[in-house]
């Protein structure tokens, strides 16, 4: 318990700061008149309740939180402890909840309403989960900070769109294509940037993205600039479509049409794609290459006194994460349609990266948690009509989206700096693991 | 000739607004090894700061004398981004000093997308367009021809050179400055000889947020337009001239903010618009590929 004058004073002085960061910026609202003028909206109104707010949390915060820094006392050895049963099995629940999924939504919400639920949700998530792995290779594995990943997923989505309206190639043959590309892709990024450490890598894959985006937008021949690539050939099934047409394959089972046969087909490739991406990292990283990607990871210089050859890891390690993020790309380009360079911003790098660090740095389940929080968190916002109750009709919780994904990028990572899943089970042990509760076998 | 003389100022107005922002960058970085991402949309929301400190002082408050509205909207904004940036610092980077590297580096990516946001859902969507000020030119005679010099680009460049003076007197000459440069060699070290590190560290995070308030009225006043996503662009060539000039350098982050606007320019005159972030961005690979550490860094000893 705080000293009441103590916290009143804290909770002043935040609601003073309060109101001199939203002096000019919230309560004078620049507006277009009809004149084309810009003009000023006065909303002190809106200045004054958001001060009231600080002094309010900041009050209630002063006197609940007990005096003297919290930080001060000693942590609990929570690395120590052996994982919680419920962690060991957590991947096997959620890849049975995964393949439940569909059916789940379908039962729980009714064909009309479980395209909402598979599409936005399921598959959306699939495609960032696929996406945080392959880029886990990059910075959790490899410890190599990527900002440019999206530069990877553009080209995969960009070659499968293209090599199938040119070259009528099917999607089972552009899928591979397009990761392999990417991969080349991978490599001709890392072959300038070796000698670079950190965040001159992480400039230099930045910068990157963004030349392979401008070129998307400028090169209007190959590319269509702005209005992208349109009319992108759907998937098909031993030459059975999934679109309104003859050959659609409900048609020739006999089955009666419904959206649904095309997104249960979406997600479950999805599915496949983001488990074949987690059994090759897993797979990876008890090999060779794997372990020098995590002795690079922690200690560069020791790795080369060992004998490792840092050019080729590292390489390896790009091209491998880029070979995941053009898979995924192919995958998006084939479910959408549709590509624009709109969607392959610098934000879906820093949301792929943020997926991969708050996750737990090298954790494939806290990755795949991460998105789940992450996206289907901010998509769940879009849905939210209750708050259009609270606040009035003209409240769109859907514009608050990005600002709230900001906001929980901060504060997990201000309450978990190591990620959600802070423990990283280790690739290689001495002894061998031994059940607890039942006698050593061998 | 002319039409090269002319580009060369055009291009020195830009760079000077980029190195304002690079110092912000180079500062932060110097001090804490971050990368500080929020600094280009501290940018940004210090060029809608001065826009609507601009507007009320014209238009509710009846300021008809521009030079004064300037001035007084220049240290206003000083004062209240500097606010925004040492809460930044205060909420969202502090509490991860002692983390590992990456933990900061998400936070102000976090922030980033947060400002950006922030100014889209509290001023709209729209770009925020403001009558051209200080349009007068001068026009010079170069040889055959005669090159323009508006009255805005030449407060643009004596208001960098000014600051970028002042700037230099306080990290060489005061003893804020001392504790800074301290604080960059060894932060435990200065610690215990008795400098304040957290105060040292919040003062270059307002400093750094001044100077990108200076930039965002310069930028007002230059193009007469801002939109809530204009950080990310000038914040990541702003970044790249500090890398392009030495990260950690003063002179090299003014060094690197005139070269990254002198590229720009001479490409867009010289060759095509489209591709003038692309030049910028090639050319910051090859310095580095080249010279590591940058123009003017110091060599990076690792030490083991």
């Amino acid at each position: 318990m705080q000293n009441p004058g103590d916290a009143l004073k804290k909770a002043l002085l935040a609601a003073l700061i309060t109101f001199g960061l939203s002096f000019p910026i919230v309560a004078l609202r620049t507006d277009t008149n009809l004149s084309n003028q810009l003009v000023l909206t006065e909303r002190w109104s809106l200045a004054f309740t958001l001060s009231g707010i600080a002094f309010v949390a900041f009050l209630l915060l002063g006197l609940v939180r007990p005096a003297g820094d919290e930080r001060a006392t000693p942590k609990t050895a929570r690395s120590a402890a052996p994982p919680h049963p419920f962690t060991r099995y957590l991947p096997r629940i959620g890849l049975a909840f995964l393949i439940a999924y569909p059916f789940l939504a379908v039962a729980i919400s009714g064909s009309a309403g479980a395209v909402k639920w598979i599409d936005n949700f399921g598959i959306q998530i699939l495609i960032y989960i696929l996406l945080g792995w392959g880029l886990n290779i990059v910075v959790g594995l490899a410890g190599l900070l990527d900002l440019g990943y999206v530069a990877f997923y553009a080209v995969g989505a960009y070659s499968s769109a293209l090599l199938a309206k040119n070259f009528d190639l099917s999607f089972w043959l552009t899928l591979p294509l397009a990761g392999i590309l990417a991969a080349f892709w991978g490599l001709l990024v890392g072959l300038p940037v070796l000698r670079l450490r950190g965040d001159y890598l992480a400039i230099v894959t930045l910068a990157f993205a963004e030349i392979v985006r401008l070129v998307l937008i400028n090169w209007v021949p190959v590319t269509g600039g702005y209005a992208g690539i349109s009319g992108i050939p759907r998937p098909t099934i031993f030459g059975y479509s999934f679109m309104p047409g003859p050959d659609n394959i409900a048609t020739a089972l006999g089955l009666p049409a419904s959206p649904l046969y095309r997104l249960f087909f979406l997600f479950y490739l999805a599915l496949v794609l983001a488990l074949a991406a987690y059994w090759v990292t897993t797979r990876l990283r008890t090999l060779p290459i794997g372990r020098a990607w995590e002795a690079l990871r922690e200690d560069e210089i020791a790795c080369r006194s060992l004998g490792i050859n840092t050019v080729t890891t590292k390489l390896s390690a790009l091209a491998a994460g880029a070979f995941f993020g053009g898979i995924a790309g192919a995958f998006f380009s084939t479910r959408q349609g549709f590509i624009s360079p709109e969607s392959f911003t610098f934000m879906e790098s820093a949301v792929i990266v943020a997926i991969v660090v708050l996750g737990g740095l090298g954790s494939m389940v806290g990755v795949a948690i991460a998105a789940i929080v992450m996206i289907g968190g901010t998509e769940l916002l879009r849905e939210l009509d209750v708050l259009k109750a609270v606040f009035g009709g003209e409240f769109d919780p859907a514009q608050y989206r990005m600002l709230l994904f900001g906001l929980a990028m901060v504060v997990l990572m201000v309450l978990r700096p190591k990620g959600l899943v802070a423990t990283r089970e280790p690739t290689v042990r001495l002894k061998p693991k031994v059940a607890r509760g039942a006698p050593a076998a061998e | 000739m002319d039409y090269f003389v002319q580009q060369l100022i055009n291009g020195l107005t830009l760079g000077s607004i980029y190195g304002l922002i690079a110092i912000g960058y180079t500062m932060v970085y110097g001090i804490i090894g971050m990368v500080n991402f929020a600094h280009g949309d501290v940018f940004m929301l210090a060029a809608f700061i001065a826009l609507i400190l601009f507007l009320m002082l014209t238009q509710l408050l009846g300021v008809g004398s521009l030079g004064l509205a300037l001035i007084v909207v220049l240290v206003l904004g000083m004062a209240l981004t500097s606010l925004w940036g040492w809460v930044i610092e205060r909420l969202a980077y502090r509490p991860l000093r002692g983390s590992f590297r990456l933990a900061p580096l998400i936070s102000a990516i976090g922030m980033s997308i947060f400002l950006s946001n922030f100014v889209q859902v509290v001023q709209g969507p729209r770009n925020k367009t403001m009558e051209p000020l200080l349009s007068n030119v001068l026009v010079l005679p170069i040889g055959n021809g005669s090159v323009t010099l508006a009255e805005k680009q030449l407060l643009i460049m004596a208001v960098t050179a000014a600051l970028l003076a002042g700037l230099w007197y306080v990290v060489k000459h005061t003893s804020l400055g001392r504790a800074q440069r301290a604080c960059e060699q060894d932060r435990k070290m200065a610690a215990l000889v008795g400098v304040n590190v957290d105060r040292t560290i919040s003062l270059t995070f307002i400093m750094g947020a001044a100077l990108a308030s200076v930039a965002g009225l310069l930028w007002m006043t230059y193009y007469g337009v801002v939109s809530f996503n204009d950080g990310f662009v000038p914040g990541v060539k702003a970044f790249t001239a500090a890398v392009l000039g030495g990260i950690g350098s003063l002179p090299g982050a003014v060094l690197g903010g005139l070269l990254i606007g002198l590229i720009e320019t001479f490409w867009s005159a010289y060759f095509t618009i489209d591709y003038k972030d692309v030049a910028a961005f090639s050319i910051l690979a090859i310095v580095l590929i080249f010279l590591p550490s940058g123009l003017l860094g110091r060599p990076d000893v690792e030490k083991v």
